[in-house]
């Protein structure tokens, strides 16, 4: 009875993303105690999230070397228990951010969150969001919008911090 | 949209109060019921989410209605013919709400819904605590040293109220844990109520765990103590035959859109006595009988609890819900939900990887079940299901505690009503038991 329509939600992507999280960690002071990047003159912040519909929470820590557009993220942590679309959205989220300038980052928030708002009329292009791209049939089930912006909003919140 | 007649049902005189609703009544009620009749996302709905809130039957709909179209004017005041005809009917539908839960009717006070119904019983007390009301109105006071008593099973209505109320009168929140079966530690219970205890809020039924608490007990602890006893009916007044004063609580709320009704009306229930005794929460007109720049003298219950232009409509909606509940018999409801109760406990405890919370097989419980998929998380389980058309509540159902208390942050819960056939809830259990497998959690 699996409908095609489950599957365009819940691709296979999303599935392997939630089951083995990338960047997910127990304890986010473990980032945060890195004496060896705050040395290095590593900034970092951290935002809290609640999807107040369903109590999915997530908190990402980021930690940022240089200033500016041209910043670049140095360390991304997150710690969260949610639905599969939003602990994969937080998984492909690490994979997208990591080692990424700040301008950058920011332009593939902007992507994601345009194609999430787009009610399935957007098409990824595959080649600049990777993984993320996956996420189109979720904008087509606005519900479970939140749930795959509620990592990405964190980490903007994080970076708002280290602006 | 078709319709397909079913045979007449039985006449009344012929049908025991308490026998199960056959598969034919079913099906002429829900031909009452036009928002089942449709399609959601290619599939017949089945709609398990009436603990949430019911659907309304066209009875109720035109009641609202002929209201709008014939008498709409305002009640209690005015001296021409509408406004009589409008205050009889409002009040009309205080008796038949009243006669439902066998209450009088001044002791019946209109709410906007049943968390109003909690936060009024909540501010008056407060309203007492500072000696408003005067001698009469001190059995409300609370302050350090007193202690409200409330169940680790409670909707976060009953609970986030009375600890406000704590914290603005500085008594102590105590609660009655809830044993890993989903019943409340009546052990417990008979140690936590005490002299002190001034307050007892208690839920009737877990819209949860689906529980059926033990309130003659309860009742019977918190008297003796010298408690208050205010009951939670949300989940009891829609599903079983309610009889407030044999049960000797002191107050209770239950809502009209979890009974057939609308939204944006609910009912408080106090004891002729204890209302008469009791401070106004919210003031204004239609409160009070005479004012001065300084002063004003409050009417008696349960218009001194009514302040401001009332809820007539829903009101009269309400009673037409009642009306609908009551010919079909509460007794052949309750009956009926058991069954189904039964069916869906059976169904998800023979699903692998599917833990029932609360009470199992066996545990008389009303029409709802949550579960909890392992691997899966709630909010997965509601899309899949409703891309079958079936639709179920899923996340902590305002139940934080209760949810933490069972080990799960969320649940996804079924939820019955006398319109629900057994053909939806095995729909329900066959698109549960594939759940795991899409999402490929290993059987």
């Amino acid at each position: 009875m699996t409908s095609s329509a489950m599957q365009q939600l819940y691709q296979q992507i999303i599935l392997d993303h939630a089951k083995s999280a990338h960047g997910a960690v127990a304890e986010l002071s473990a980032l945060d105690v890195d004496a060896g990047a705050a040395a290095d003159g590593v900034r970092q912040a951290q935002s809290h999230q609640v999807n107040t519909t369903c109590g999915d929470e997530i908190t990402v820590r980021v930690g940022l070397t240089g200033t500016g557009g041209e910043a670049r993220i140095d360390g991304f942590a997150w710690r969260g228990a949610g639905c599969s679309i939003s602990m994969a959205s937080a998984s492909v989220l690490s994979d997208t951010v990591q080692g990424t300038t700040v301008a950058e980052s920011e332009a593939m928030l902007d992507l994601f969150r345009e194609m999430l708002r787009s009610r399935g009329t957007i098409e990824p292009d595959e080649e600049v969001m990777g993984d993320a791209a996956a996420f189109a049939g979720v904008s087509k089930y606005p519900a479970r919008v939140k749930c795959a912006m509620l990592p990405w909003v964190a980490f903007e919140a994080a970076l708002l911090q280290l602006r | 949209m078709t319709f397909v007649a079913p045979p007449p049902a039985p006449a009344r005189d012929q049908t025991s109060p308490d026998q199960t609703l056959s598969a034919d009544e079913v099906l002429r009620i829900r031909n009452d019921f036009p928002v089942l009749h449709q399609l959601v996302n290619g599939h017949q709905l089945a709609y398990l989410d009436s603990g949430a809130t019911s659907q309304n039957p066209i009875s109720v709909m035109e009641a609202e209605q002929e209201y709008y179209e014939q008498r709409n004017a305002a009640v209690h005041r005015g001296a021409h013919t509408l406004a009589f005809a409008a205050t009889e009917v409002f009040e009309a539908a205080r008796a038949t709400v009243a006669a439902f839960v066998g209450a009088a009717e001044n002791e019946i006070v209109w709410t906007s819904n049943a968390t109003e119904g909690v936060n009024l019983v909540s501010y008056s007390f407060s309203n007492a605590s500072l000696g408003l009301g005067g001698p009469a109105a001190a059995r409300f006071a609370l302050g350090a040293g007193d202690e409200i008593v409330v169940t680790e099973m409670e909707h976060h209505s009953n609970l986030i109220p009375w600890q406000q109320l704590a914290l603005r009168t500085g008594a102590t929140l105590r609660f009655i844990p809830v044993l890993p079966d989903g019943t409340l530690d009546l052990t417990a219970a008979a140690e936590i109520l005490n002299p002190r205890s001034k307050l007892l809020a208690v839920t009737h039924a877990s819209n949860v765990v689906g529980t059926i608490n033990p309130i003659d007990d309860l009742v019977a602890m918190a008297h003796a103590a010298g408690a208050l006893v205010f009951l939670d009916a949300c989940q009891s007044a829609p599903h079983l035959a309610l009889d407030l004063a044999a049960l000797d609580v002191d107050f209770a709320v239950f809502s009209g859109h979890k009974m057939l009704g609308p939204t944006g009306i609910g009912v408080l229930y106090g004891k002729a006595e204890l209302l008469a005794a009791m401070p106004p929460f919210l003031t204004g007109g239609s409160m009070i009988t005479t004012v001065d720049m300084q002063t004003a003298e409050f009417l008696a219950p349960p218009q001194r609890f009514e302040a401001g232009t009332q809820r007539i409509s829903q009101a009269i909606a309400l009673a037409s819900a009642v009306d609908y509940l009551s010919h079909t018999g509460m007794g052949r409801i309750r009956t009926r939900e058991a069954e189904l109760g039964r069916r869906l406990v059976e169904g998800v405890t023979a699903i692998p990887g599917v833990r029932l919370l609360g009470p199992g097989v066996g545990v008389e419980r009303i029409g709802l079940a949550a579960v909890d998929v392992a691997g899966v998380h709630a909010h997965d389980v509601g899309q899949f299901l409703d891309e079958a058309g079936i639709a179920v509540r899923v996340g902590h159902h305002c139940a934080q505690p209760l949810h933490r208390k069972l080990g799960v942050t969320a649940s996804t819960r079924a939820s019955t009503y006398l319109y629900t056939t057994d053909d939806e809830v095995d729909r329900f259990l066959a698109v549960l038991a594939e759940v795991g497998p899409f999402f490929g959690v290993p059987r």
